[in-house]
């Protein structure tokens, strides 16, 4: 560590204050500083990547393509996705909270390395940099997939920029992933057995492993594309017998893992959140455990569910069909066992464990559609329909974005040492949940109803069901915005935060508010299983 | 000990066993995210190659075989001086270990020297993939794919090489500042383990490329 400076006399030293100024930031190596610089990354790129489906959702208020030209609007869901997956949701909670939290639940003083921790950060700016020059010189064009061969020839936007973007930051995802992998492999204080970690770390270590496996591949993809782009090296270009369809699979190997890499960590917090909030210990730990290697193990073999309807074999499709029926179980397992954690828990209907609730019965939603794509059949007549959007949209915003936000209101008198405003937090969780049906729920209709995908005009017979869609996704952007606002807010003016205010049983809370640099005074030694609650341990505050 | 200047561990880290412990782990998870990244050129290769194999094979007879054999040696006469480079460390001399990484370098360097040359022949006999790519064949678009892979993959592999000679460089400078000794050589280690996967790609990669059709 560098030079520390004096703190001020009587207030007690930790990560925030313990030294000061734009460089002791931009140059640290501790993980919780860390957490924070992604905290503010993604935040920017969030808001960059709603701002594009604010305008799609306003396009789409009336059939007719009045207020955009076709292209533009193809450009508008590209660059939307492309900056929510791969710059928001990828490393929303791994590189926030997991950042900030990996190290303390298994009683370590930082991750196993953390110049590489930082070097991760600045990869993924420098990745979202050349993004946003692509989206500032005229925007891409080819939809988040990169389809070959319109990426590779047709396509007259910036698709090498974007590539470039994608390809930087995809190794700020893998090197996040390493990081993780061997800090709980060696880091672990002593009595932290595999079977005494949290949940949440976990649901990280199975996340880290698909990020180590799937991110290298699809790194490989983009960059042939590139390559086919800008040097002829043709590898899926028809014309010298290559085949497309391969890049699809290249693509999908990696991109159907990635929802894991967005959910899975979600599920680790929901695990959290669940317990603290029923003050009870979880229902079936190894299930709970074991499910969440089983999704990244099995994540891996349903890639070609993206893909029935592209000209794989039948037999391939009813292969991938029923291995996508199998992933739903061990999601189901979990569904199952956060519901009998609840059952006869001394329920606290705190924020976090609101946004819990809103995941649990909007995952269940979204991960049940998933089970309709899933089936070949079905899947003929709503392939890339809105149904195929709501369902995702049901998964990554109702899911991973709900348990980002619980887990940021959950840790947040931890990581900021202050705690936020319980009144205005509960008011926008319930505007978020509203927004988010009114957004999402009349999408599953349309497409049922037959309205594709990436069109910016549709036939009169789809308006109101589009009105409410668009109404619903305003309301959603006033529930993104007011935490956005109290959050900032409660760094200088919320109550101080005691170091456990929930009353939680995590390593995490053993420390003081916000924790020392090292996170610990003194090496924790562990000596009993996660989740030990008693029905009368009440919460701190309310 | 004078000449080995005591090392603490990082802080994060309880002593310079776990410290070990972790960068060898962390270098081999590194090296199957590799394994992954080469694993979906190697697949597409497949892929096409059952696909075509005419065209791989004629395709293949126009790469020189004696100096992608050349470096074959060369590459793995690097890898058993990098080797004795770890073990140098391990028993604590800096010199062993800076004198067989610099072989190591040298090594390295040549192979990239010789690869230069078998790019510009290539060039001159209009093998580059792209508008110029000359050959006369009834599968003479088949073997230019064949050739966009042989460039993709060798190319992939000779930046493996660079970086590797570049990370070389450095260590050699540690150890001539006498940084290693026989409770502190995990970065020569971590090294060792990473110039030996480029390697091993390359003997993967010669028999792919080089051997096809060949009896
Ligand atoms: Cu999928």
């Amino acid at each position: 560590m560098s030079t520390v400076s004096e703190p001020i006399a009587g207030t007690k030293v930790h990560y925030l204050n313990a030294d000061y100024g734009i460089k002791s930031w931009l140059l640290t190596t501790d993980h919780k500083r860390i957490a924070l610089l992604y905290l503010a990354g993604i935040t920017f790129f969030f808001f960059i990547g709603g701002a594009f489906a604010v305008l799609m959702r306003l396009e789409l208020v009336t059939p007719q393509g009045d207020m955009m030209q076709p292209e533009t609007y193809n450009k508008m869901f590209t660059m939307h996705g492309v900056m929510m997956i791969f710059f928001f949701l990828i490393p929303s909670i791994p590189a926030v909270l997991g950042n900030f939290l990996v190290p303390m639940m298994i009683g370590a003083r930082d991750l196993a390395f953390p110049k590489i921790n930082l070097l991760s950060w600045y990869i993924a700016m420098i990745g979202g940099a050349f993004t946003l020059y692509a989206v500032v010189a005229g925007g891409v064009d080819t939809g988040w997939t990169f389809y070959t061969p319109y990426s590779s020839t047709y396509s007259n936007t910036h698709v090498i920029a974007t590539a470039v973007g994608v390809f930087i930051s995809g190794f700020s995802s893998i090197l996040t992933g390493l990081n993780f992998i061997v800090t709980i492999h060696k880091m672990r204080a002593p009595g932290m057995t595999w079977f005494r970690l949290p949940l949440f770390i976990w649901a990280h270590y199975a996340t880290s492993i698909i990020q180590v496996l799937g991110t290298p591949v699809v790194a490989i993809t983009i960059l042939l594309v590139g390559l086919e782009r800008g040097f002829n090296i043709g590898i899926f270009d028809p014309e010298l017998g290559g085949d497309p369809i391969l890049f699809q699979h290249l693509f999908w190997f990696y991109s159907h893992p990635a929802v894991y890499i967005m959910i899975l960590p979600g599920m680790g917090v929901i695990s959290e959140l669940v317990t603290c909030f029923a003050r009870k210990k979880i229902f079936g730990y190894a299930f709970v455990a074991g499910s969440s290697v089983a999704i990244a193990v099995l994540g891996f073999l349903v890639w070609g569910h993206h893909m029935f309807v592209s000209g794989q074999s039948v037999y391939s499709g009813m292969v991938f069909s029923v291995l996508s029926f199998l992933v739903a179980i061990p999601s189901a397992i979990k569904v199952f066992n956060w519901t009998a954690t609840l059952y006869k828990g001394s329920i606290v209907y705190m924020t976090p464990m609101l946004y819990a609730f809103g995941f649990i019965g909007l995952f269940t939603i979204g991960g049940l559609t998933g089970l309709f794509l899933a089936t070949l059949a079905v899947d003929v007549h709503v392939h890339d329909t809105y149904f195929v959007v709501a369902h995702f949209h049901y998964i990554m915003v109702g899911g991973a974005i709900m348990a980002y936000l619980g887990g940021i209101h959950y840790w947040w008198p931890k990581i900021s040492g202050k705690l936020y405003p319980e009144g205005w937090a509960r008011l926008s969780a319930g505007i978020l949940f509203i927004g988010f049906n009114l957004t999402f729920f009349p999408q599953f209709i349309l497409g049922y109803l037959g309205m594709p995908r990436r069109y910016h005009a549709y036939p009169e017979e789809f308006q109101v069901l589009n009105v409410m869609s668009s109404a619903g996704a305003s309301i959603l952007g006033v529930g993104y915005l007011i935490p956005m606002i109290y959050l900032v807010w409660s760094m200088r003016y919320g109550r101080p935060s005691p170091p456990n205010p929930w009353g939680s049983a995590g390593l995490e809370w053993k420390t003081p508010s916000p924790p020392p640099t090292f996170n610990f005074d003194k090496t924790p030694v562990i000596t009993e299983d996660p989740y030990i609650y008693s029905h009368d341990e009440e919460v701190e505050v309310g | 000990m004078a000449e080995h200047p005591a090392v603490a561990a990082h802080h994060q880290f309880d002593d310079l066993e776990q410290q070990l412990d972790a960068s060898t782990l962390g270098m081999w998870v590194f090296l199957v995210t590799e394994i992954m990244f080469f694993g979906g050129l190697f697949t597409a290769y497949a892929v096409y190659r059952s696909a075509y194999p005419e065209a791989f094979a004629e395709g293949s007879h126009h790469l020189d075989l004696t100096l992608g054999g050349l470096n074959t040696v060369v590459l793995i006469g690097s890898s058993l001086t990098m080797a004795l480079a770890v073990r140098c460390a391990q028993l604590g001399s800096n010199r062993g270990a800076a004198n067989y990484m610099i072989a190591t370098l040298i090594l390295g360097l040549v192979f990239l020297v010789v690869k230069a040359f078998e790019y510009h022949h290539k060039y001159v006999e209009g093998l580059i993939p792209g508008p110029n790519f000359v050959f006369d064949s009834p599968h003479a678009r088949h073997i230019e794919l064949m050739f966009c892979f042989y460039f993709a993959m060798t190319g992939m592999h000779a930046l493996h090489m660079v970086v590797g000679a570049g990370l070389l460089i450095y260590f050699i400078l540690q150890a001539r500042a006498n940084r290693y000794s026989p409770e502190y050589y995990g970065p020569v280690e971590v090294m060792g383990l990473y110039w030996h996967f480029v390697d091993i790609v390359w003997i993967f990669l010669f028999p792919l490329l080089y051997l096809i059709g060949h009896r």
